[in-house]
Protein backbone atom coordinates (compact mmCIF):
# COMPACT_ATOMS: atom_id res chain seq x y z
CA UNK A 1 0.00 0.00 0.00
CA UNK A 2 2.59 2.51 1.10
CA UNK A 3 4.95 1.56 -1.68
CA UNK A 4 2.20 2.03 -4.24
CA UNK A 5 1.35 5.52 -3.04
CA UNK A 6 5.02 6.43 -2.99
CA UNK A 7 5.27 5.29 -6.59
CA UNK A 8 2.34 7.42 -7.70
CA UNK A 9 3.35 10.61 -5.96
CA UNK A 10 6.73 11.24 -7.56
CA UNK A 11 5.34 10.68 -11.04
CA UNK A 12 2.45 13.01 -10.34
CA UNK A 13 4.31 15.86 -8.74
CA UNK A 14 6.80 16.86 -11.42
CA UNK A 15 4.03 16.64 -14.00
CA UNK A 16 1.94 19.15 -12.05
CA UNK A 17 4.83 21.55 -11.74
CA UNK A 18 5.58 21.17 -15.44
CA UNK A 19 1.95 21.79 -16.30
CA UNK A 20 1.97 25.01 -14.33
CA UNK A 21 4.91 26.43 -16.26
CA UNK A 22 3.85 24.89 -19.56
CA UNK A 23 4.31 26.55 -22.94
CA UNK A 24 0.95 28.40 -22.84
CA UNK A 25 1.91 30.06 -19.56
CA UNK A 26 5.27 31.17 -20.92
CA UNK A 27 3.67 32.58 -24.07
CA UNK A 28 0.93 34.38 -22.12
CA UNK A 29 3.30 36.03 -19.69
CA UNK A 30 5.97 36.96 -22.22
CA UNK A 31 3.46 38.51 -24.59
CA UNK A 32 1.57 40.32 -21.83
CA UNK A 33 4.79 41.55 -20.25
CA UNK A 34 6.42 42.89 -23.41
CA UNK A 35 3.36 44.29 -25.13
CA UNK A 36 1.24 45.57 -22.26
CA UNK A 37 2.79 45.54 -18.80
CA UNK A 38 6.22 46.96 -19.58
CA UNK A 39 4.85 50.00 -21.48
CA UNK A 40 2.21 50.45 -18.76
CA UNK A 41 4.89 50.39 -16.07
CA UNK A 42 6.94 52.92 -18.05
CA UNK A 43 3.99 55.32 -18.13
CA UNK A 44 3.38 54.90 -14.39
CA UNK A 45 7.09 55.37 -13.58
CA UNK A 46 7.26 58.56 -15.58
CA UNK A 47 4.31 59.95 -13.66
CA UNK A 48 5.80 58.96 -10.30
CA UNK A 49 8.90 61.04 -11.05
CA UNK A 50 6.73 64.14 -10.80
CA UNK A 51 5.95 65.22 -7.25
CA UNK A 52 2.28 65.18 -6.25
CA UNK A 53 1.96 68.97 -6.29
CA UNK A 54 3.36 69.15 -9.82
CA UNK A 55 1.14 66.28 -10.87
CA UNK A 56 -1.95 67.96 -9.45
CA UNK A 57 -1.07 71.27 -11.08
CA UNK A 58 -0.64 69.65 -14.49
CA UNK A 59 -3.78 67.52 -14.12
CA UNK A 60 -5.97 70.48 -13.20
CA UNK A 61 -4.94 73.25 -15.57
CA UNK A 62 -8.01 75.11 -16.88
CA UNK A 63 -7.60 73.50 -20.30
CA UNK A 64 -7.31 70.04 -18.79
CA UNK A 65 -10.40 70.58 -16.61
CA UNK A 66 -12.41 71.77 -19.59
CA UNK A 67 -11.37 68.69 -21.61
CA UNK A 68 -12.54 66.35 -18.82
CA UNK A 69 -15.78 68.26 -18.69
CA UNK A 70 -16.32 68.03 -22.45
CA UNK A 71 -15.15 64.41 -22.70
CA UNK A 72 -17.44 63.18 -19.91
CA UNK A 73 -20.42 65.36 -20.71
CA UNK A 74 -20.41 64.27 -24.33
CA UNK A 75 -19.63 60.62 -23.54
CA UNK A 76 -22.54 60.48 -21.08
CA UNK A 77 -24.91 61.87 -23.71
CA UNK A 78 -23.57 59.36 -26.27
CA UNK A 79 -23.89 56.47 -23.80
CA UNK A 80 -27.51 57.41 -22.99
CA UNK A 81 -28.40 57.65 -26.68
CA UNK A 82 -26.82 54.22 -27.19
CA UNK A 83 -28.59 52.82 -24.15
CA UNK A 84 -32.02 53.84 -25.43
CA UNK A 85 -31.52 53.20 -29.14
CA UNK A 86 -29.41 50.08 -28.55
CA UNK A 87 -32.05 48.48 -26.33
CA UNK A 88 -34.75 49.44 -28.82
CA UNK A 89 -32.71 48.00 -31.71
CA UNK A 90 -32.15 44.74 -29.83
CA UNK A 91 -35.89 44.58 -29.07
CA UNK A 92 -36.87 45.18 -32.68
CA UNK A 93 -34.36 42.59 -33.93
CA UNK A 94 -35.47 39.91 -31.46
CA UNK A 95 -39.23 40.39 -31.43
CA UNK A 96 -40.28 41.59 -34.84
CA UNK A 97 -40.19 40.28 -38.38
CA UNK A 98 -39.81 42.95 -41.05
CA UNK A 99 -38.13 43.46 -44.42
CA UNK A 100 -34.48 44.46 -44.03
CA UNK A 101 -34.09 42.74 -40.69
CA UNK A 102 -31.07 40.69 -41.74
CA UNK A 103 -29.51 43.80 -43.26
CA UNK A 104 -29.99 45.72 -40.01
CA UNK A 105 -28.60 42.86 -37.96
CA UNK A 106 -25.60 42.70 -40.29
CA UNK A 107 -24.67 46.38 -40.21
CA UNK A 108 -24.90 46.76 -36.42
CA UNK A 109 -21.26 45.60 -36.15
CA UNK A 110 -20.02 47.90 -38.90
CA UNK A 111 -18.73 50.61 -36.51
CA UNK A 112 -16.41 48.03 -34.92
CA UNK A 113 -15.05 46.86 -38.25
CA UNK A 114 -14.73 50.33 -39.81
CA UNK A 115 -11.49 52.15 -38.92
CA UNK A 116 -12.13 55.16 -36.69
CA UNK A 117 -10.21 57.47 -39.04
CA UNK A 118 -12.64 56.53 -41.81
CA UNK A 119 -15.59 57.21 -39.50
CA UNK A 120 -14.14 60.60 -38.58
CA UNK A 121 -13.50 61.72 -42.15
CA UNK A 122 -16.97 60.58 -43.21
CA UNK A 123 -18.90 62.13 -40.34
CA UNK A 124 -17.00 65.42 -40.76
CA UNK A 125 -18.00 65.53 -44.43
CA UNK A 126 -21.60 64.41 -44.04
CA UNK A 127 -22.33 66.67 -41.07
CA UNK A 128 -20.55 69.88 -42.09
CA UNK A 129 -22.59 72.98 -42.98
CA UNK A 130 -22.98 71.95 -46.62
CA UNK A 131 -22.83 68.18 -46.12
CA UNK A 132 -25.64 65.73 -46.93
CA UNK A 133 -27.05 65.82 -43.40
CA UNK A 134 -25.48 69.00 -42.02
CA UNK A 135 -27.28 71.20 -44.54
CA UNK A 136 -30.64 70.42 -42.91
CA UNK A 137 -29.44 71.78 -39.58
CA UNK A 138 -27.46 74.78 -40.85
CA UNK A 139 -30.54 76.98 -41.54
CA UNK A 140 -31.48 76.67 -37.85
CA UNK A 141 -28.01 77.77 -36.81
CA UNK A 142 -27.10 74.29 -35.61
CA UNK A 143 -23.54 73.39 -36.37
CA UNK A 144 -22.86 69.67 -36.03
CA UNK A 145 -19.40 68.92 -37.40
CA UNK A 146 -16.62 70.89 -35.67
CA UNK A 147 -18.70 71.28 -32.50
CA UNK A 148 -19.62 69.24 -29.44
CA UNK A 149 -22.66 67.83 -31.24
CA UNK A 150 -20.33 66.32 -33.84
CA UNK A 151 -18.16 64.87 -31.07
CA UNK A 152 -21.25 63.26 -29.54
CA UNK A 153 -22.30 61.80 -32.90
CA UNK A 154 -18.82 60.34 -33.44
CA UNK A 155 -18.98 58.80 -29.96
CA UNK A 156 -22.43 57.34 -30.64
CA UNK A 157 -21.15 55.93 -33.93
CA UNK A 158 -18.09 54.14 -32.56
CA UNK A 159 -19.89 52.62 -29.57
CA UNK A 160 -23.12 51.73 -31.37
CA UNK A 161 -22.80 47.90 -31.27
CA UNK A 162 -22.15 47.47 -27.52
CA UNK A 163 -25.68 47.76 -26.09
CA UNK A 164 -27.32 45.96 -29.02
CA UNK A 165 -24.97 43.00 -28.79
CA UNK A 166 -25.16 42.61 -25.01
CA UNK A 167 -28.96 42.95 -24.77
CA UNK A 168 -29.87 40.88 -27.86
CA UNK A 169 -28.88 37.40 -26.52
CA UNK A 170 -30.50 38.01 -23.12
CA UNK A 171 -33.71 39.18 -24.73
CA UNK A 172 -33.67 36.13 -26.99
CA UNK A 173 -33.70 33.85 -23.97
CA UNK A 174 -36.78 35.39 -22.38
CA UNK A 175 -39.76 33.28 -23.37
CA UNK A 176 -42.56 35.28 -24.95
CA UNK A 177 -44.94 33.02 -23.00
CA UNK A 178 -43.97 34.72 -19.72
CA UNK A 179 -44.94 38.02 -21.18
CA UNK A 180 -48.20 36.57 -22.53
CA UNK A 181 -48.93 35.12 -19.11
CA UNK A 182 -48.53 38.54 -17.50
CA UNK A 183 -50.69 40.00 -20.23
CA UNK A 184 -53.47 37.45 -19.80
CA UNK A 185 -53.44 37.99 -16.03
CA UNK A 186 -54.49 41.54 -16.78
CA UNK A 187 -51.19 43.44 -16.55
CA UNK A 188 -51.06 46.51 -18.73
CA UNK A 189 -48.48 46.63 -21.49
CA UNK A 190 -46.44 49.15 -19.53
CA UNK A 191 -46.57 47.02 -16.38
CA UNK A 192 -45.60 43.93 -18.37
CA UNK A 193 -42.57 45.68 -19.80
CA UNK A 194 -41.58 47.26 -16.48
CA UNK A 195 -42.03 44.21 -14.26
CA UNK A 196 -41.45 41.22 -16.55
CA UNK A 197 -39.14 42.14 -19.40
CA UNK A 198 -36.96 44.90 -18.00
CA UNK A 199 -35.54 43.29 -14.81
CA UNK A 200 -33.69 40.40 -16.50
CA UNK A 201 -32.22 42.63 -19.22
CA UNK A 202 -31.12 45.48 -16.93
CA UNK A 203 -27.66 43.99 -16.18
CA UNK A 204 -27.05 43.56 -19.92
CA UNK A 205 -28.24 47.11 -20.67
CA UNK A 206 -25.97 48.55 -17.98
CA UNK A 207 -22.98 46.45 -19.06
CA UNK A 208 -23.38 47.53 -22.68
CA UNK A 209 -23.88 51.16 -21.66
CA UNK A 210 -20.76 51.11 -19.47
CA UNK A 211 -18.76 49.59 -22.33
CA UNK A 212 -20.11 52.22 -24.71
CA UNK A 213 -19.23 54.95 -22.22
CA UNK A 214 -15.68 53.61 -21.76
CA UNK A 215 -15.19 53.48 -25.51
CA UNK A 216 -16.59 57.01 -25.93
CA UNK A 217 -14.31 58.45 -23.24
CA UNK A 218 -11.20 56.98 -24.87
CA UNK A 219 -12.19 57.57 -28.49
CA UNK A 220 -9.65 59.48 -30.51
CA UNK A 221 -9.61 58.75 -34.25
CA UNK A 222 -13.13 59.75 -35.21
CA UNK A 223 -13.37 62.67 -32.78
CA UNK A 224 -10.07 64.30 -33.73
CA UNK A 225 -11.34 64.53 -37.31
CA UNK A 226 -14.94 65.58 -36.64
CA UNK A 227 -14.09 68.20 -34.01
CA UNK A 228 -12.45 71.58 -34.45
CA UNK A 229 -10.26 70.65 -31.44
CA UNK A 230 -10.47 74.15 -29.96
CA UNK A 231 -9.79 74.35 -26.19
CA UNK A 232 -12.90 75.09 -24.06
CA UNK A 233 -15.12 74.37 -27.07
CA UNK A 234 -14.79 70.83 -28.31
CA UNK A 235 -11.32 69.66 -27.29
CA UNK A 236 -11.50 66.25 -25.59
CA UNK A 237 -8.92 64.76 -23.22
CA UNK A 238 -7.44 62.14 -25.60
CA UNK A 239 -6.87 64.82 -28.25
CA UNK A 240 -5.23 67.03 -25.61
CA UNK A 241 -2.80 64.18 -24.84
CA UNK A 242 -2.01 63.95 -28.54
CA UNK A 243 -1.51 67.71 -28.90
CA UNK A 244 0.79 67.83 -25.85
CA UNK A 245 2.90 65.00 -27.26
CA UNK A 246 3.14 66.75 -30.61
CA UNK A 247 4.25 69.89 -28.78
CA UNK A 248 6.89 67.78 -26.97
CA UNK A 249 5.24 68.57 -23.62
CA UNK A 250 5.86 65.10 -22.28
CA UNK A 251 5.02 65.67 -18.58
CA UNK A 252 1.76 67.36 -19.60
CA UNK A 253 0.85 64.46 -21.89
CA UNK A 254 1.82 61.87 -19.27
CA UNK A 255 -0.34 63.39 -16.55
CA UNK A 256 -3.49 63.69 -18.68
CA UNK A 257 -2.80 60.23 -20.11
CA UNK A 258 -2.57 58.80 -16.62
CA UNK A 259 -5.85 60.44 -15.61
CA UNK A 260 -7.48 58.81 -18.64
CA UNK A 261 -5.86 55.48 -17.77
CA UNK A 262 -7.19 55.59 -14.19
CA UNK A 263 -10.66 56.38 -15.47
CA UNK A 264 -10.59 53.46 -17.90
CA UNK A 265 -9.40 51.14 -15.11
CA UNK A 266 -12.31 52.22 -12.91
CA UNK A 267 -14.73 51.72 -15.81
CA UNK A 268 -13.26 48.26 -16.48
CA UNK A 269 -13.84 47.35 -12.83
CA UNK A 270 -17.45 48.57 -13.03
CA UNK A 271 -18.02 46.58 -16.24
CA UNK A 272 -16.62 43.41 -14.65
CA UNK A 273 -18.86 43.85 -11.62
CA UNK A 274 -21.89 44.43 -13.84
CA UNK A 275 -21.10 41.29 -15.83
CA UNK A 276 -20.76 39.26 -12.63
CA UNK A 277 -24.13 40.65 -11.55
CA UNK A 278 -25.65 39.61 -14.88
CA UNK A 279 -24.36 36.05 -14.46
CA UNK A 280 -25.80 35.85 -10.95
CA UNK A 281 -29.14 36.86 -12.39
CA UNK A 282 -28.76 34.00 -14.84
CA UNK A 283 -28.43 31.37 -12.14
CA UNK B 1 -77.43 37.35 -19.27
CA UNK B 2 -76.63 41.03 -18.81
CA UNK B 3 -73.81 40.04 -16.50
CA UNK B 4 -72.47 37.75 -19.18
CA UNK B 5 -72.51 40.47 -21.81
CA UNK B 6 -70.75 42.86 -19.50
CA UNK B 7 -67.86 40.48 -18.91
CA UNK B 8 -67.64 39.54 -22.53
CA UNK B 9 -67.42 42.98 -24.02
CA UNK B 10 -64.24 44.14 -22.26
CA UNK B 11 -62.45 40.88 -23.03
CA UNK B 12 -63.33 41.16 -26.68
CA UNK B 13 -62.13 44.74 -26.68
CA UNK B 14 -58.97 43.78 -24.89
CA UNK B 15 -58.13 41.19 -27.47
CA UNK B 16 -58.73 43.21 -30.57
CA UNK B 17 -57.86 46.73 -29.59
CA UNK B 18 -54.39 46.15 -28.13
CA UNK B 19 -53.48 43.92 -31.05
CA UNK B 20 -54.21 46.80 -33.38
CA UNK B 21 -52.28 49.40 -31.40
CA UNK B 22 -49.48 46.88 -30.96
CA UNK B 23 -49.16 46.65 -34.71
CA UNK B 24 -48.79 50.42 -34.92
CA UNK B 25 -46.29 50.49 -32.07
CA UNK B 26 -44.29 47.81 -33.85
CA UNK B 27 -44.17 49.77 -37.11
CA UNK B 28 -43.30 52.96 -35.23
CA UNK B 29 -40.42 51.32 -33.35
CA UNK B 30 -39.01 49.72 -36.49
CA UNK B 31 -39.15 53.05 -38.32
CA UNK B 32 -37.48 54.80 -35.39
CA UNK B 33 -34.62 52.29 -35.40
CA UNK B 34 -34.19 52.62 -39.16
CA UNK B 35 -34.21 56.43 -38.90
CA UNK B 36 -31.50 56.28 -36.24
CA UNK B 37 -29.34 53.90 -38.28
CA UNK B 38 -29.86 55.96 -41.43
CA UNK B 39 -28.65 59.16 -39.82
CA UNK B 40 -25.79 57.70 -37.79
CA UNK B 41 -24.56 54.85 -39.96
CA UNK B 42 -26.11 54.27 -43.38
CA UNK B 43 -25.84 57.76 -44.90
CA UNK B 44 -22.23 58.25 -43.74
CA UNK B 45 -21.20 54.85 -45.12
CA UNK B 46 -22.90 55.55 -48.46
CA UNK B 47 -21.04 58.85 -48.54
CA UNK B 48 -17.69 57.06 -48.29
CA UNK B 49 -18.39 55.51 -51.69
CA UNK B 50 -19.76 58.70 -53.27
CA UNK B 51 -16.72 60.65 -52.05
CA UNK B 52 -14.35 58.04 -53.43
CA UNK B 53 -15.78 58.41 -56.91
CA UNK B 54 -16.18 62.21 -56.89
CA UNK B 55 -13.51 62.35 -59.61
CA UNK B 56 -14.94 59.35 -61.37
CA UNK B 57 -13.33 55.97 -61.75
CA UNK B 58 -9.99 57.40 -62.98
CA UNK B 59 -9.66 59.47 -59.80
CA UNK B 60 -10.40 56.41 -57.68
CA UNK B 61 -7.93 54.23 -59.56
CA UNK B 62 -5.41 57.07 -59.57
CA UNK B 63 -5.36 57.08 -55.79
CA UNK B 64 -5.11 53.32 -55.59
CA UNK B 65 -2.10 53.26 -57.91
CA UNK B 66 -0.26 56.21 -56.36
CA UNK B 67 3.05 55.56 -54.62
CA UNK B 68 2.01 56.91 -51.19
CA UNK B 69 -1.08 54.71 -51.20
CA UNK B 70 0.84 51.59 -52.22
CA UNK B 71 3.49 52.25 -49.57
CA UNK B 72 0.79 52.75 -46.93
CA UNK B 73 -0.88 49.51 -48.04
CA UNK B 74 2.43 47.66 -47.82
CA UNK B 75 3.16 49.03 -44.35
CA UNK B 76 -0.34 48.14 -43.12
CA UNK B 77 -0.03 44.60 -44.47
CA UNK B 78 3.39 44.25 -42.82
CA UNK B 79 1.95 45.36 -39.48
CA UNK B 80 -0.94 42.91 -39.90
CA UNK B 81 1.49 40.11 -40.80
CA UNK B 82 3.44 40.69 -37.59
CA UNK B 83 0.57 41.48 -35.22
CA UNK B 84 -2.04 38.87 -36.15
CA UNK B 85 0.03 35.65 -35.77
CA UNK B 86 1.50 36.83 -32.47
CA UNK B 87 -1.91 37.77 -31.10
CA UNK B 88 -3.44 34.51 -32.29
CA UNK B 89 -0.80 32.43 -30.51
CA UNK B 90 -1.14 34.58 -27.40
CA UNK B 91 -4.93 34.44 -27.51
CA UNK B 92 -4.98 30.65 -27.86
CA UNK B 93 -2.54 30.17 -24.99
CA UNK B 94 -4.42 32.65 -22.80
CA UNK B 95 -7.71 30.89 -23.56
CA UNK B 96 -6.27 27.47 -22.73
CA UNK B 97 -4.82 28.76 -19.48
CA UNK B 98 -7.94 30.63 -18.39
CA UNK B 99 -10.56 28.11 -19.44
CA UNK B 100 -8.72 24.93 -18.45
CA UNK B 101 -6.76 25.76 -15.33
CA UNK B 102 -8.18 26.97 -12.08
CA UNK B 103 -5.83 29.22 -10.19
CA UNK B 104 -5.88 32.30 -8.04
CA UNK B 105 -6.13 35.53 -9.92
CA UNK B 106 -7.91 34.01 -12.90
CA UNK B 107 -10.41 36.88 -13.06
CA UNK B 108 -7.56 39.32 -12.60
CA UNK B 109 -5.66 37.82 -15.54
CA UNK B 110 -8.79 38.04 -17.65
CA UNK B 111 -9.16 41.73 -16.74
CA UNK B 112 -5.53 42.41 -17.67
CA UNK B 113 -6.06 40.75 -21.05
CA UNK B 114 -9.13 42.98 -21.52
CA UNK B 115 -7.19 46.14 -20.71
CA UNK B 116 -6.40 47.11 -24.33
CA UNK B 117 -10.18 47.26 -24.95
CA UNK B 118 -10.72 49.94 -22.37
CA UNK B 119 -7.49 51.91 -22.73
CA UNK B 120 -7.75 54.87 -25.08
CA UNK B 121 -5.58 54.31 -28.17
CA UNK B 122 -3.86 57.59 -27.36
CA UNK B 123 -2.88 56.27 -23.94
CA UNK B 124 -1.63 53.04 -25.57
CA UNK B 125 0.61 55.12 -27.83
CA UNK B 126 1.74 57.19 -24.86
CA UNK B 127 2.69 54.01 -22.99
CA UNK B 128 4.91 52.91 -25.88
CA UNK B 129 6.52 56.37 -26.09
CA UNK B 130 7.17 56.29 -22.32
CA UNK B 131 9.12 53.08 -22.79
CA UNK B 132 10.84 53.40 -26.15
CA UNK B 133 10.71 57.14 -26.94
CA UNK B 134 13.60 59.60 -26.95
CA UNK B 135 13.03 60.32 -23.27
CA UNK B 136 11.75 56.84 -22.59
CA UNK B 137 12.97 54.38 -20.00
CA UNK B 138 14.67 52.04 -22.45
CA UNK B 139 16.20 54.79 -24.56
CA UNK B 140 19.79 54.31 -23.29
CA UNK B 141 19.63 50.61 -24.15
CA UNK B 142 18.07 51.27 -27.56
CA UNK B 143 20.74 53.87 -28.39
CA UNK B 144 23.51 51.49 -27.36
CA UNK B 145 22.30 48.81 -29.75
CA UNK B 146 21.25 51.43 -32.34
CA UNK B 147 17.64 50.27 -32.51
CA UNK B 148 14.88 52.67 -33.36
CA UNK B 149 11.36 51.76 -32.30
CA UNK B 150 9.35 54.96 -32.04
CA UNK B 151 8.89 56.76 -35.38
CA UNK B 152 9.65 53.57 -37.28
CA UNK B 153 8.13 50.18 -38.12
CA UNK B 154 8.73 48.35 -34.80
CA UNK B 155 6.70 51.01 -32.99
CA UNK B 156 3.85 50.68 -35.50
CA UNK B 157 3.94 46.90 -35.10
CA UNK B 158 3.91 47.12 -31.30
CA UNK B 159 0.95 49.53 -31.35
CA UNK B 160 -0.91 47.19 -33.70
CA UNK B 161 -0.24 44.16 -31.49
CA UNK B 162 -1.35 46.06 -28.38
CA UNK B 163 -4.65 47.15 -29.93
CA UNK B 164 -5.63 43.67 -31.09
CA UNK B 165 -4.46 41.68 -28.08
CA UNK B 166 -7.76 40.54 -26.48
CA UNK B 167 -9.85 39.45 -29.49
CA UNK B 168 -8.85 35.79 -29.94
CA UNK B 169 -8.87 35.02 -26.21
CA UNK B 170 -12.27 36.74 -25.87
CA UNK B 171 -13.79 34.60 -28.63
CA UNK B 172 -12.23 31.26 -27.69
CA UNK B 173 -12.67 31.29 -23.88
CA UNK B 174 -16.50 30.99 -23.85
CA UNK B 175 -16.41 28.12 -26.38
CA UNK B 176 -13.75 26.24 -24.42
CA UNK B 177 -15.78 26.69 -21.25
CA UNK B 178 -18.96 25.52 -22.94
CA UNK B 179 -17.54 22.32 -24.45
CA UNK B 180 -15.88 21.33 -21.17
CA UNK B 181 -12.73 19.22 -20.88
CA UNK B 182 -14.21 15.71 -20.85
CA UNK B 183 -13.07 14.81 -24.36
CA UNK B 184 -9.60 16.21 -23.68
CA UNK B 185 -9.36 14.19 -20.48
CA UNK B 186 -10.52 11.09 -22.34
CA UNK B 187 -7.85 11.60 -24.99
CA UNK B 188 -5.22 12.03 -22.30
CA UNK B 189 -6.22 8.84 -20.48
CA UNK B 190 -6.02 7.01 -23.79
CA UNK B 191 -2.40 8.09 -23.98
CA UNK B 192 -2.46 11.16 -26.22
CA UNK B 193 0.24 13.73 -25.58
CA UNK B 194 -0.56 17.37 -24.84
CA UNK B 195 0.10 18.38 -28.44
CA UNK B 196 -1.95 15.52 -29.87
CA UNK B 197 -4.85 16.38 -27.61
CA UNK B 198 -4.66 20.01 -28.69
CA UNK B 199 -4.47 19.30 -32.44
CA UNK B 200 -6.97 16.45 -32.62
CA UNK B 201 -9.48 17.28 -29.89
CA UNK B 202 -9.33 20.90 -28.76
CA UNK B 203 -8.57 22.72 -32.01
CA UNK B 204 -11.37 21.17 -34.12
CA UNK B 205 -13.98 22.12 -31.54
CA UNK B 206 -12.89 25.75 -31.26
CA UNK B 207 -12.08 26.39 -34.90
CA UNK B 208 -15.07 28.65 -35.66
CA UNK B 209 -14.43 30.82 -32.64
CA UNK B 210 -10.75 30.90 -33.53
CA UNK B 211 -11.40 31.97 -37.13
CA UNK B 212 -13.83 34.61 -35.89
CA UNK B 213 -11.21 35.89 -33.45
CA UNK B 214 -8.59 36.01 -36.21
CA UNK B 215 -10.95 38.02 -38.42
CA UNK B 216 -11.62 40.53 -35.65
CA UNK B 217 -7.90 40.82 -34.84
CA UNK B 218 -7.11 41.43 -38.50
CA UNK B 219 -9.87 44.02 -38.87
CA UNK B 220 -8.63 45.84 -35.79
CA UNK B 221 -5.01 45.67 -36.96
CA UNK B 222 -5.89 47.27 -40.30
CA UNK B 223 -7.97 49.97 -38.64
CA UNK B 224 -5.57 50.84 -35.85
CA UNK B 225 -5.11 54.60 -35.83
CA UNK B 226 -4.77 56.58 -32.59
CA UNK B 227 -1.81 54.72 -31.13
CA UNK B 228 -0.04 54.56 -34.50
CA UNK B 229 -0.59 58.30 -34.99
CA UNK B 230 1.52 58.77 -31.85
CA UNK B 231 4.31 56.26 -32.45
CA UNK B 232 4.72 56.95 -36.17
CA UNK B 233 6.52 59.95 -37.62
CA UNK B 234 3.79 59.95 -40.29
CA UNK B 235 6.15 60.46 -43.22
CA UNK B 236 4.32 60.12 -46.53
CA UNK B 237 5.36 56.95 -48.28
CA UNK B 238 7.54 55.79 -45.38
CA UNK B 239 5.84 55.51 -42.00
CA UNK B 240 2.24 56.00 -43.05
CA UNK B 241 -0.27 53.19 -42.66
CA UNK B 242 -3.60 53.26 -44.52
CA UNK B 243 -5.47 54.96 -41.67
CA UNK B 244 -2.75 57.63 -41.35
CA UNK B 245 -2.96 58.06 -45.11
CA UNK B 246 -6.73 58.68 -44.86
CA UNK B 247 -6.10 61.26 -42.15
CA UNK B 248 -3.32 63.13 -43.93
CA UNK B 249 -5.06 63.10 -47.33
CA UNK B 250 -8.17 64.58 -45.73
CA UNK B 251 -6.17 67.27 -43.94
CA UNK B 252 -4.38 68.15 -47.17
CA UNK B 253 -7.76 68.71 -48.87
CA UNK B 254 -7.39 65.59 -51.00
CA UNK B 255 -10.78 64.31 -49.87
CA UNK B 256 -11.17 62.13 -52.96
CA UNK B 257 -7.92 60.33 -52.06
CA UNK B 258 -9.02 60.04 -48.44
CA UNK B 259 -12.35 58.52 -49.45
CA UNK B 260 -10.81 56.18 -52.02
CA UNK B 261 -8.58 54.78 -49.29
CA UNK B 262 -11.56 54.74 -46.95
CA UNK B 263 -13.44 52.63 -49.53
CA UNK B 264 -10.64 50.07 -49.47
CA UNK B 265 -10.76 49.96 -45.66
CA UNK B 266 -14.56 49.96 -45.56
CA UNK B 267 -14.60 47.20 -48.18
CA UNK B 268 -12.32 45.09 -46.02
CA UNK B 269 -14.55 45.88 -43.02
CA UNK B 270 -17.65 44.79 -44.96
CA UNK B 271 -15.84 41.64 -46.03
CA UNK B 272 -15.07 40.74 -42.39
CA UNK B 273 -18.76 41.21 -41.58
CA UNK B 274 -19.84 38.96 -44.43
CA UNK B 275 -17.38 36.25 -43.39
CA UNK B 276 -18.60 36.64 -39.81
CA UNK B 277 -22.25 36.19 -40.84
CA UNK B 278 -21.37 33.13 -42.94
CA UNK B 279 -19.44 31.61 -40.03
CA UNK B 280 -22.30 32.27 -37.61
CA UNK B 281 -24.69 30.66 -40.06
CA UNK B 282 -22.46 27.59 -40.41
CA UNK B 283 -22.02 27.41 -36.66
CA UNK B 284 -25.77 27.59 -36.05
CA UNK B 285 -26.39 24.84 -38.63
CA UNK B 286 -23.78 22.61 -37.03
CA UNK B 287 -25.37 23.06 -33.64
CA UNK B 288 -28.81 22.27 -34.95
CA UNK B 289 -27.57 19.01 -36.48
CA UNK B 290 -26.13 18.04 -33.11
Amino acid sequence: MTSASVEIRPSNRPKNVLQKVSIPWIVVFTHMFVILLLPLAALLLRAIVLNPAQFWALATTPIALSTYNITFGTAIVAAIVNMLMGTLTAWVLVRYEFPGKRFLDGIVDLPFALPTAVAGVTLATVYNQSGWLGQFFAPFGIQIAFSRVGVAIAMVFVSLPFVVRTVQPVLQEIEPTIEEAAWSLGASRFATFWKVILPPIIPAILTGTAQAFARAVGEFGSVVLVAANIPFQDLIAPVLVFQRLEGADIPGATVIGLVLLLISLILLLIINLLQAWGRRYDA
Amino acid sequence: MTLNLETHAPIGEREIHPQDSREWAKIGLILLVFAFFTVILIVPVIYVFVGAFSNGLPGFLGTLSSRPFLNALRLTLMAVAVAVPLNVIFGLCAALVIARKSFRGRTFLLSVIDLPFSISPVVAGLMLVSLYGRQGLLNPVLQAIDLRIIFSFPGIALATILGGMPFVAREVIPVLEEIGDEEEEAAKTLGASGWQTFWRVTLPSIRWALVYGIILTTARAMGEFGSIAIVSSNLIGRTQTLTLFVDSSYRNYDSQGAFATAVVLAGLAALTLVIKQVLEHLYAQRHRVK
